[in-house]
């Protein structure tokens, strides 16, 4: 029985001038889940965050939060949703406990409950011995935890985090991470993060992989990587082109060219090493096999690797240029 | 074992009530002023520059003053409320370049996408800044009372009236022109082009009669001319020794000013700046 999704985008889109930063982009997030958006630096996820956070009005599309138009009932919105942004939010010059009272009655909350509220999170965030001192005078990874406490002041059921581990080190990580499970667990909230990095997306319940503003896959981090057919061999050769006929010619194996790097996806990987690399000793530098990975399943749906950024699209510059401003 | 120190809150925790327009607005305004008494130096050049400036322009320009026939008041006394005005225009104006530091570093966020009206997050700005502001013309008002006018008590309390409403005026001016920067520098521009002009041609150092037409005009058309009109004919209660637009007048028009202003500042912040997405 599908329960009614809290987070539920229809054919969003968003354009920054000319520049289209979403297409069409469209996903559902359940109660509980811990929901990350995947991809590389531009590619739509930050825009994404910014638009279900009502920072910004996107240009077309709908999105409804846990039955609220966000367009036509903001307000509704936003009492609901916690949001932790990437880069500081917090006011120097007031105390950990000041920026957290400033920021409750911003939400509605006042006198004891307000105060409880306070106690407890700075608590949870491993700061109730500093909570009366210049945020200033805090770490990086410090600053952190109290935009967390923050967000999380007036008991959020969706929480929206953009690049949540920024800034901490790995002990804090698994203490944030802790924490999102045991408010899913314990009390059903919801947490949509956005991320570039493959090892957190694969702790999410379910991701969306974005690139340049497409959905390019979505599932469970294991549904995903099962996508691939076995295991992955990935070759390093001086003449990579000539490689990918040999090896399709003689063994009939799926094989791309990715970037410069031989692929193939077959199972029983182990096996198929010791045959190519018997047949073909002169055009192999260097041979590696894995398990696949969630960059595998974005190569796979993409055709380039996660960190190479498509060629910039020089049609829409030069219409910029020749536009009368 | 004992009780753990922090209990976890009641599980059913419902999202709070939807705050009104006064709770989000009083918790800004109060942040505006804390942030002003943690540094010194804006407390100390606060009370210090309206007091300079005073002294100097009064002691230079005391020679040139031409009192108006019938009365023997000399310059200080008209630069009086003059710098009053001064000050409320400094210390209002300054106190919305806030907005500029506060999107810059980051804070202006988490209020953007609190469920706070927008109403509320105005009122904050302007409140704050109305308090900063009319507590330093304060001082200065109540010295004035000791060495330059003595005011009746009527007198002192409609004039705190007239500078709390010049002061919101004011604050909501500089609202919507901070509202889309994001650099002070391109503040400060605006400040020097703009505002500057706007406090010389409002009789706070000089009157309009004896002025060329043309400038005389342009005074006329600039509402804190009638602010600062305003403020002299609280001041001096009955009889003020110059000719000034009648006090309804003045008193009306900075009334439309200041409803002017919160308006414009209000429709400003439902926009966004490229600042704004860090």
């Amino acid at each position: 029985m599908q329960s009614t999704p809290v987070v539920s985008v229809e054919s969003l889109s968003h354009k920054y001038g000319e520049r289209l930063a979403l297409d069409n982009l469209s996903f559902t997030a359940g109660a509980g889940e811990i929901f990350g958006l995947l991809g590389p630096n531009g590619g739509g996820k930050t825009t994404t965050f910014r638009i279900l956070s009502t920072l910004i009005r996107p240009t077309s599309g709908k999105v409804t939060i846990f039955g609220f138009d966000l367009l036509t009932q903001p307000r509704e919105v936003q009492r609901r949703i916690g949001v932790v942004f990437q880069s500081p939010s917090l006011d120097k010059k007031l105390t950990a406990y000041e920026n957290l009272d400033h920021q409750g009655r911003l939400y509605g909350l006042s006198g004891s409950v307000l105060k409880d509220r306070i106690t407890y999170l700075l608590d949870r965030v491993k700061l109730s011995d500093r909570a009366h001192e210049y945020v200033e005078a805090f770490s990086g990874g410090m600053r952190r935890r109290v935009e967390l406490a923050k967000g999380l002041l007036h008991g959020p059921k969706l929480l929206l985090l953009d690049e949540p581990s920024t800034g901490l080190d790995p002990g804090a990580r698994r203490d944030m991470w802790q924490y999102l499970r045991e408010l899913s667990a314990s009390e059903g909230v919801t947490s949509l993060l956005t991320t570039h990095y493959m090892e957190e997306a694969a702790q999410c319940s379910r991701i969306a992989i974005l690139n340049s503003g497409k959905l390019v896959a979505m599932g469970p981090p294991d549904e995903l990587r099962a996508t691939i057919g076995g295991d992955v061999i990935s070759i390093q050769s001086p003449q990579p082109a000539d490689l990918q006929r040999s090896i399709v010619e003689q063994f009939s194996l799926a094989v791309e060219l990715v970037d410069g790097t031989v692929r193939v996806e077959t199972p029983k990987g182990h096996e198929w090493v010791a045959k190519l690399g018997g047949a073909f000793p002169g055009l192999i530098d260097s041979m590696t096999i894995s398990k696949p990975t969630l960059d595998d399943v974005f190569i796979k749906k993409t055709g380039h690797k996660f960190w190479v950024e498509s060629e910039p699209d020089t049609t829409a510059k030069d219409k910029k240029r020749g536009k009368k401003s | 074992m004992g009780e753990p120190i922090v209990t976890r809150p009641s599980a059913a925790f419902e999202a709070p009530p939807a705050p009104g327009i006064l709770g989000p607005a009083l918790t800004l305004a109060k942040r505006e002023l804390v942030r002003f008494l943690r540094q010194r130096n804006r407390v100390a050049s606060a009370l210090l520059q309206p007091i300079v400036i005073f002294v100097l322009f009064g002691s230079a320009l005391n020679g040139s003053f031409k009192a108006p026939s019938g009365s023997d008041t000399h310059y200080f006394e008209y630069l009086f409320p003059g710098t009053i005005a001064m000050i409320l225009m400094f210390t209002a104006i300054f106190s919305t370049i806030s907005i500029i530091e506060d999107r810059r570093e980051g804070f202006l966020q988490s209020v953007l996408v609190a469920p706070s009206p927008r109403l509320s997050m105005v009122l904050g700005k302007l409140l704050g800044g109305t308090a900063l502001a009319f507590f330093q013309a304060l001082i200065f008002l109540i010295a004035g009372y000791f060495f330059i006018i003595p005011m009746t008590p009527m007198a002192l309390l409609a004039s705190c009236g007239m500078m709390v409403l010049i002061a919101f005026a004011l604050c909501g001016l500089g609202f919507i022109i901070a509202w889309r920067m994001d650099s002070t520098q391109g503040f400060h521009a605006i400040m020097m082009l703009f505002l500057m002009p706007m406090l010389m041609l409002s009789g706070a150092f000089f009157p309009a009669q004896g002025a060329p037409a043309w400038l005389s005009a342009t005074m006329h058309a600039n509402p804190l001319y009638y602010g600062l009109a305003g403020l002299r004919h609280t001041i001096y209660g009955a009889n003020p020794p110059w000719e000034l637009p009648n006090f309804q007048l003045s008193l009306g028009i900075s009334i439309a000013f200041a409803l002017a202003t919160v308006a414009g500042s209000v429709a400003i912040s439902g926009t966004r700046t490229t600042g704004d997405l860090q």
